[in-house]
């Protein structure tokens, strides 16, 4: 878990780099500060489940193994990218490694999720659908059909809501008709309540395994909130000014990496060992920036591929 | 040949499929032990039990949602909305999740799935339960578009679209499900993006679609009986892909063409037809392409407000007369 929250945080802080420098385009919405969310539950998913995320999508894509050049190409809009330059940092995808997409139309992916559950469970594949939102996300339409529906279907779904404390620039608190805006919904869905710290990876861990083992038991879907924090803005174009300097101070002191390092070594890991996992992921990282740098944009006619099954586009005879 | 309505001709295709591949599943309100709102798929739930015919709640997102979940899975999923007007509360599944995936993904998703729906007016629904909105699909890079108007072709294009790899959107015209049809014996399975020439003729060609073809064909046969014009009609059957082969190749037999659409005007499909004619076949053409639509207003409801809006015989009759005069 300490190297894939390193792996999140150094790939992140790359693609900000590289923003900053021009070589990405477009928008990027980072989950550096939320990284433990990923961790936790990636590390209680097993090969075969199945991850749906948002728009800041980057983490969890990456914790269940995805290429990093693969990633970081796909924002640089090259050939090398993980979707031959189609899709861009909002939609990440690894379908081989159970990463099946990252939604950019809020709320939109919760019924998908919920779809690969029934899927899964129809096939009794024993495979779970993990779904990843955020705070805002539980006042869309979507979020209320999805839940009722994964109940009274009893899917293998775990949604989880990461409370960022932000929909965009507004505090979800302004928005929203109750104070934790996923775990005092569940209850109206005939679901436990569920807050967890999201800045502690262990913590979202065992939550993480509980409604893996609740789903795999066929006891249908779980809502996990996992309060955390971002430490950038929303997106690429927000600076972030509207949060009060002590609200930042606050949650940059409750930071997941140094935490975690902290614990690390107060049980015993050596320092050495937990200095080297970070210097190898840092190596990764560098490696993988040189590897999509060096790539050719995507060849012209990739524009045209890939709209039906048959690889190609047309649309008439 | 057995003779079944447009209405049964849907559980007949459905049944056919879900005894063929056990991956094709199907879900929707009250689809399973009501047999449907329409009565279209009765005896499925009977068949084929709980875990594949399923209920949903008043859900139009999470139906979608749950489809295409499914169908990036590995599973053959056919949703049914209700009514084609209730597509504008789960927009965002079928248009940016659905239609753009397999292509966001650079292919490494397939979505082989259906969406069917009731669709059109001409039973006094109201503009809420009454729209045509072909156009709407249409209009979407990543989804086929289908409209049948016989029971045959119900049965044989709705298996073709559940055995297609890609999402298809599934248009039954609802005033022709009381329809009566010949369907072939066993199996039957037709081809998408193929249109069928219905009548021939050498002095115009009609392009129908759905409860348009047998009003275009009617007005056909006046038109010979009465004044000797010889009419030909094709039925579009699809819309995505366009069979633009029969198209022109009907269209260059006379040079004059006429678009028969129950959609509202603006952006309808035989726009588009009008504008391939006039780009591909521009040195055959005789007369400008005409299009015999429903204005651009919303569907009344009273018989005779309705009536008057929705192309009819008379209109399709008077129209295409007038315009060879
Ligand atoms: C349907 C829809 N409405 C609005 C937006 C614009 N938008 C993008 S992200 C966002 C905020 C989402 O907040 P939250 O769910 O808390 O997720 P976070 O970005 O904090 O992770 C909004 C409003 C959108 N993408 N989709
Ligand atoms: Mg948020």
């Amino acid at each position: 878990m300490w190297r894939l929250q390193l792996e999140v945080r150094h790939l992140e802080q790359r693609a900000h780099d590289l923003f900053l420098q021009n070589l990405i385009k477009g928008t990027s919405h980072l989950a550096v500060g939320q990284e433990a969310i990923a961790a936790g539950c990636a590390t209680a998913m097993r090969p075969g489940d199945y991850t749906f995320c948002t728009y800041r999508g980057h983490a969890h894509t990456l914790v269940r193994g995805a290429s990093m050049t693969g990633m970081l190409g796909e924002l640089m809009g090259k050939e090398c990218g993980m979707l031959q330059g189609k899709g861009g940092s909002m939609h990440l995808t690894d379908v081989e490694k159970g990463a099946m997409g990252s939604y950019a139309i809020i709320g939109a992916h919760l019924p998908i999720a919920t779809g690969a559950a029934w899927a899964a469970q129809y096939n009794k594949t024993g495979a779970v659908s993990f779904c990843f939102f955020g705070d805002g996300t539980t006042n869309i339409g979507a979020f209320h059909e999805a839940l009722n529906f994964a109940v009274i279907w009893k899917l293998p779904v775990v949604f989880v809501c990461e409370n960022n404390l932000y929909m965009e620039y507004t505090p979800i608190g302004e928005v929203t008709a109750v104070e934790h805006p996923a775990a005092d919904r569940a209850g109206a869905y005939g679901l436990e309540s569920i807050i967890v710290d999201g800045n502690d990876a262990d913590a979202v861990y065992r939550v993480a395994r509980a409604a893996v083992d609740k789903a795999v038991a066929g006891d249908g879907p779980s809502l996990i909130e996992a309060k955390t924090y971002r430490h950038y803005g929303h997106s690429r174009a927000d600076p972030a000014t509207y949060r009060p300097d002590e609200e930042v101070e606050e949650w940059m002191a409750k930071d997941p990496i140094p935490m975690y390092r902290s614990r690390l070594l107060e049980f015993g890991v050596p320092e050495k060992v937990v200095g080297d996992i970070e210097k190898s992921v840092l190596k990764a990282v560098d490696d993988a920036t040189e590897e999509a740098k060096a790539s050719p944009v995507p060849r012209d006619e990739l524009a045209h591929t890939d709209v039906w099954a048959d690889g190609g586009s047309a649309w008439r005879n | 040949m057995a003779e079944l309505t447009y209405r049964e001709a849907v559980a007949d295709a459905i049944a056919q499929e879900m005894e063929r591949d056990d991956k094709v599943v199907f879900l929707g309100e009250d689809i399973a032990k009501a047999g449907g709102v329409f009565k279209t798929t009765v005896g499925l739930y009977d068949k084929f039990g709980p875990d594949r015919v399923r209920d949903t709640p008043i859900s139009e997102q999470a139906i979608l949602g749950a489809a295409m979940g499914a169908a990036m899975t590995g599973l053959r999923p056919i949703a049914e909305i209700m009514f084609s007007d209730f597509f504008a509360v789960c927009w965002d599944i079928v248009v940016n999740q659905i239609a753009k995936t397999r292509y966001m993904t650079g292919g490494q998703v397939t979505m082989p799935l259906v969406i069917r729906s009731a669709n059109g007016g001409g039973v006094r629904f109201g503009a809420q339960h009454s729209q045509s909105i072909e156009n709407w699909a249409m209009m979407i890079p990543g989804l086929k578009v289908i409209a049948p108007s016989t029971p045959a072709d119900v049965k044989g294009l709705l298996a073709a679209s559940i055995r297609d790899p890609d999402p298809v959107i599934f248009f039954e015209q609802k005033s022709l499900y009381g329809d009566k049809g010949e369907i072939p014996d066993g199996e039957h399975v037709d081809e998408l993006g193929t249109a069928r020439v219905v009548r021939d003729g050498t002095d115009a060609v009609i392009y129908a679609l759905a409860a348009m073809v047998p009003r275009s064909i009617k007005a056909a046969e006046r038109l010979e009986a009465d004044l000797g014009i010889r009419v030909s009609v094709v039925d579009v059957r699809s819309l995505v892909p366009l069979d633009t082969r029969t198209l022109f190749s009907e269209f260059r037999k006379s040079g004059r063409a006429f678009t028969v659409e129950e959609n509202p005007r603006l952006c309808g499909w035989g726009a588009e037809i009008s504008s391939l004619i006039t780009e591909e076949c521009f040195w055959d053409m005789d007369l400008p392409v005409t299009r015999i639509t429903t204005p651009h207003i919303p569907l009344a409801s009273a018989d005779n407000l309705e009536d008057q809006m929705i192309p009819s015989v008379d209109r399709i009759f008077e129209t295409v007369r007038a315009g060879l005069d």
